[in-house]
């Protein structure tokens, strides 16, 4: 019954053009602008746009993230739309790091020195600049010219992932529930591929007849 | 263009005519209590003539993490807390130690406005039209002893009322102090009200510090201890993140915080593209409070 769920799931996403979710998420952050231009963000709209904009970058990352395991757990297959998935991951958290220059600190000395001085920064930075190789070579011509190198590189991806999480848990005043369990998403997501690579070496061990353990 | 606010509170409403109409309801009634006090007609020398944030700004952004961490949280989740009946333990090395009534300390004490910056710690800051009266009258009434160096405070503690009570992780209550010559200082209020309304339950109802020159969260809300003591009191902040809190948390451009600058300030309610505002030494009072620190060295003891 699962599988059958699976199936008319994917069925569906098939009539879901790609150019749709691309429509979706780059007006997404331009709502948000707006709102909080007018007023309709609250007391607050700098630190309230910097702060939807980034959780926006982390919530698109899980599930980039997590389009794999899915495919290997339920069968429902979001394959289609990881790229778009990944550009727009690096959208949202390049407008939240604009934010972050022209609202909210804005001086441009003081962002250096946020920038070298304040670790969470330093490891905000840190992952948007692991981000950019992905997003510049998120083309097919990248993939063809790269070859397997192309797979090797976005796995830049993972230690990206779990920067922007500590990044999350490090901006709170105290821990936070919500950063932490943002965290525990994306260890979750992260640990399941070591674990999923393992079993695979194992596989790939017992068709050539080698023991799976080492001796 | 980002809407800015040329009026003054003044301007709406003259000082003279909403201070008689204070009077006004002083004389109508002893029901609001805290508001009955004679008031002063002539502005506190001790008020700032920038503009005040409206009082929905003031009482709908707010850190009271016993009601979540959320600046929205309190406004949310306040109403649920009863603040009458309210008394104040007073003890410690005060020669008249005990409960005290609210209503007794607000029929001795004579309140007044107090317009003052207010910065928080986490780089923001307001104006604020607070209403209330000078803590040393409070500690003058309990009889301060000749031993006593610091003043330490509490806020309520009722889970049933308090939902942050549950959900956040701090040693509860929430535990402020001050030395004692800070808290004998002119500047140092207890506040009862915002504009000419009792203070709001997310802002500390009924009852709640104010120390202009110091970080917002020095200035503890719904008090319902006070301790006079010869030892530095625990803080809250302070044991949760004592490379961060210092005890004194004096406002301070030139010491940042380890995770951000304190060298300038969001001001709140400018909108998306307000300039943001170089933050003063001692939040702008360094002519009142700075000679209480002479000598000291404001890096450590930040």
């Amino acid at each position: 019954m699962f599988v059958k769920l699976a199936d008319h799931l994917n069925q569906g996403l098939r009539k879901l053009p790609i150019w749709a979710v691309y429509a979706v998420g780059l007006i997404w952050p331009v709502w948000l602008f707006y709102l909080a231009a007018t007023g309709a963000m609250g007391i607050d709209p700098v630190k309230e746009l910097e702060h939807e904009l980034g959780e926006l970058g982390l919530q698109a990352l899980i599930v980039g993230l997590a389009v794999t395991p899915l495919r290997a757990l339920t069968g429902v297959n979001l394959i289609r739309f990881r790229r778009a998935i990944g550009v727009l991951t690096f959208y949202f958290v390049a407008a939240h790091l604009l934010v972050w220059l022209v609202l909210d600190v804005q001086i441009l000395s003081e962002i250096w020195k946020d920038i070298l001085k304040r670790p969470y920064i330093t490891v905000g930075m840190a992952a948007f600049v692991l981000m950019t190789p992905l997003a510049i070579t998120s083309n097919n011509w990248s993939v063809r010219k790269l070859g397997p190198r192309w797979r090797k590189l976005h796995k830049l991806v993972y230690p990206t992932a779990a920067l922007g999480g500590i990044h999350y848990i490090m901006v709170g005043k105290t821990w936070e529930a919500e950063s932490l369990l943002y965290m525990a998403v994306i260890l979750a997501l992260l640990g399941w591929r070591v674990h999923d690579s393992r079993k695979k070496q194992r596989s790939r061990a017992i068709h050539r007849g080698k023991s799976a353990k080492p001796a | 263009m980002a809407y800015k606010n040329v009026l003054k509170y003044s301007d709406v409403t003259p000082k003279a005519d909403y201070m008689n109409r204070r009077q006004l309801m002083g004389g109508a009634a002893g029901l609001f209590a805290g508001m009955a006090m004679g008031p002063a007609l002539a502005a506190s020398k001790y008020s700032t003539d920038a503009t005040p944030n409206t009082f929905e700004e003031i009482s709908s952004y707010n850190n009271f993490y016993e009601f979540g961490t959320g600046k929205d949280d309190p406004a949310r989740h306040a109403h649920q807390l009863t603040i009458d009946p309210w008394s104040v333990q007073i003890d410690g090395m005060v020669d008249k130690p005990g409960s005290y009534g609210l209503e007794d300390i607000l029929a001795k004490v004579s309140q007044e406005e107090r317009i003052y910056r207010f910065r928080c710690v986490e780089a923001w800051s307001m104006v604020i039209p607070w209403y209330g009266f000078e803590l040393n009258q409070l500690l003058n009434m309990a009889g301060v002893q000749s031993g006593a160096k610091y003043v330490a405070f509490e806020t309520l503690v009722r889970k049933e009322e308090m939902p942050g009570i549950r959900t956040v992780n701090v040693d509860w209550p929430y535990r402020e102090g001050l030395r004692l010559d800070e808290a004998m200082h002119p500047l140092t209020i207890m506040a009862t009200g915002i504009y000419d309304k009792p203070m709001p339950k997310q802002n500390g109802a009924p009852l709640r510090l104010v120390v202009p020159w110091k970080y917002g969260f020095k200035s503890i809300k719904s008090i319902v201890r006070v301790t006079l003591t010869d030892k530095q009191p625990q803080t809250t902040w302070n044991m949760l993140q004592p490379r961060e809190y210092g005890f004194y948390s004096n406002v301070n451009p030139e010491v940042s915080h380890p995770r951000w600058s304190q060298a300038t300030e969001r001001t709140i309610g400018g909108g998306l593209f307000a300039k943001r505002k170089e933050t003063l030494m001692f939040n702008g009072y360094e002519k009142e409070v700075a000679g209480m620190y002479a000598g000291m060295d404001l890096a450590k003891n930040y």
